[in-house]
């Protein structure tokens, strides 16, 4: 088959069940009857399938909703006060009023 | 509850045998604290109430006594199976025996009393306990937090009792704080942001009014030092200190270590194992799932700011600067003092 525009050849792929034809001079498109109807269908899947658009960066390890507001910045996730070992400080204050 | 002349040995046999007071002598230098010196009359007194206690009938013992705490608001003296606590001097008697009675009505969540009324000594209402095993202040690796949430969804979950129990008092103790920083320490450079996180704190929580929905039962005061093991040493985990017991909001009581994690102090590993448990036994102070922030944030924040006030407080008296455990606290206050001009509604 040759383009109707430029009379070079048009080489058919096929996309996901759907037949193109593409021109290998202009790199025009021509489509059968219902093939863009097709497309469209398989677009919409395709948003549909997709995962949702990434929330708004949130600090790395901080999880979500689970701490106050005025909690430490580091406190969900290893950066905070306690390390490998317990503070003596704070083992003291586990245990008092 | 019916008192135990025996003295509720952990065995609940009677100490006369030289095998027993030869294993209440052991049990007495292992308990041996350092015997701090403040009260004149009040300790042996206290150690002869004691130590009658544990020997009901016997004319002599070698066993002496151990002084556990001595503060100024509690002294806790042990004669082998049996421990007696001086109340702090202001404490309402009347109160104090009603708490007295609901731990003796929650066996298997409160260490059960030996006497079911306090007696009066030296001014100062006394009360009897069985001695127990407490979490070890080396080890606060093995705070058995499971446990500890355990024994609070069950005292939560509890029908609160029809007759005048008096309210929890975890309020109270944060709004004593918070005035002990204002007359110790008000110039303090922490105490600022202290008292702006303080005055950002709705009027329940400073216990100006009454809690807005007093709801369950509630300990008041939880801290690992809050839990011993009864029957010594291996027994289940049990609560004790009934000061600060009664009505009010349940999250109350995991505010403390809701506290230690948002200002990154305890793990979160830890305090999620805490909540979970909770959660698993159907404690009401939170949703079941979700967020448990909402429910947490006042009295989480409370006892932030009860614990810097304290903080502060001791550090300017001892004259010292604030160590690596106290400064989150007041970076915590901090953040709530500066959130307060954007809370809601404003």
């Amino acid at each position: 088959m040759q383009c109707p525009k430029c009379h070079a050849p048009m080489h058919t792929y096929n996309r996901n069940g759907v037949q193109i034809e593409q021109c290998s001079g202009c790199r025009g498109i021509f489509l059968d009857y219902g093939e863009l109807e097709s497309l469209t269908r398989l677009e919409a899947q395709w948003s549909q399938s997709a995962p949702p658009p990434a929330p708004p960066a949130a600090p790395q390890g901080y999880p979500a909703a689970q701490q106050p507001a005025w909690g430490a910045p580091h406190g969900g996730h290893g950066h905070g006060h306690y390390g490998h070992h317990r503070q003596k400080g704070f083992g003291r204050m586990l245990f008092s009023s | 509850m019916k008192p135990r002349g025996d003295g509720g040995a952990a065995d609940g046999k009677n100490a006369g045998a030289a095998g027993e007071l030869r294993r209440h002598c052991r049990v007495r230098e292992e308990g041996a604290y350092p015997h701090p010196v403040t009260t004149d009359a009040l300790l042996p007194a206290l150690a002869a109430r004691v130590r009658a206690t544990a020997h009901a009938g016997a004319r002599a013992c070698p066993c002496g006594a151990a002084t556990l705490a001595d503060r100024p608001d509690a002294s806790v003296v042990r004669h082998a199976g049996t421990v007696a606590k001086a109340h702090a001097p202001d404490t309402d008697p009347a109160a104090l025996a009603r708490r007295v009675a609901v731990a003796a009505g929650l066996p298997g969540v409160f260490l059960p009393p030996l006497a079911p009324t306090p007696v009066t000594l030296h001014g100062r209402p006394v009360t009897f306990w069985p001695y127990g095993t407490p979490v070890d202040p080396e080890d606060p690796d093995a705070a058995p937090w499971e446990a500890a949430a355990g024994l609070l969804a069950r005292l939560h979950r509890a029908p609160v009792p029809e007759e005048g129990v008096p309210a929890m008092s975890g309020p109270a103790k944060a709004a004593r704080a918070v005035a002990r920083l204002r007359t110790g320490a008000p110039h303090h450079p922490a105490a600022g942001p202290v008292l702006g996180a303080w005055a950002g704190l709705p009027s329940w929580a400073r216990a100006e009014t009454g809690p807005p929905a007093a709801t369950a039962l509630c300990h008041g005061d939880l801290h690992l030092g809050q839990l011993v093991r009864h029957p010594a040493p291996a027994g289940p985990w049990l609560l004790i200190d009934v000061d600060d017991l009664g009505t009010g909001d349940p999250a109350w009581d995991l505010a403390r270590p809701a506290a230690w994690y948002a200002c990154g102090l305890l793990p979160p590993e830890e305090w999620q194992r805490f909540l979970t448990a909770y959660r698993a036994a159907g404690g009401p102070a939170v949703p079941a799932d979700g967020d448990p922030w909402p429910a947490l944030d006042v009295p989480a924040r409370a006892l932030t700011v009860q614990t810097a006030a304290r903080a502060v407080t001791k550090a300017a008296a001892a004259d010292r600067p604030l160590d690596e455990a106290e400064l989150p606290l007041v970076d915590a206050c901090a953040r709530m003092a500066a959130m307060r001009p954007s809370a809601p509604g404003g």
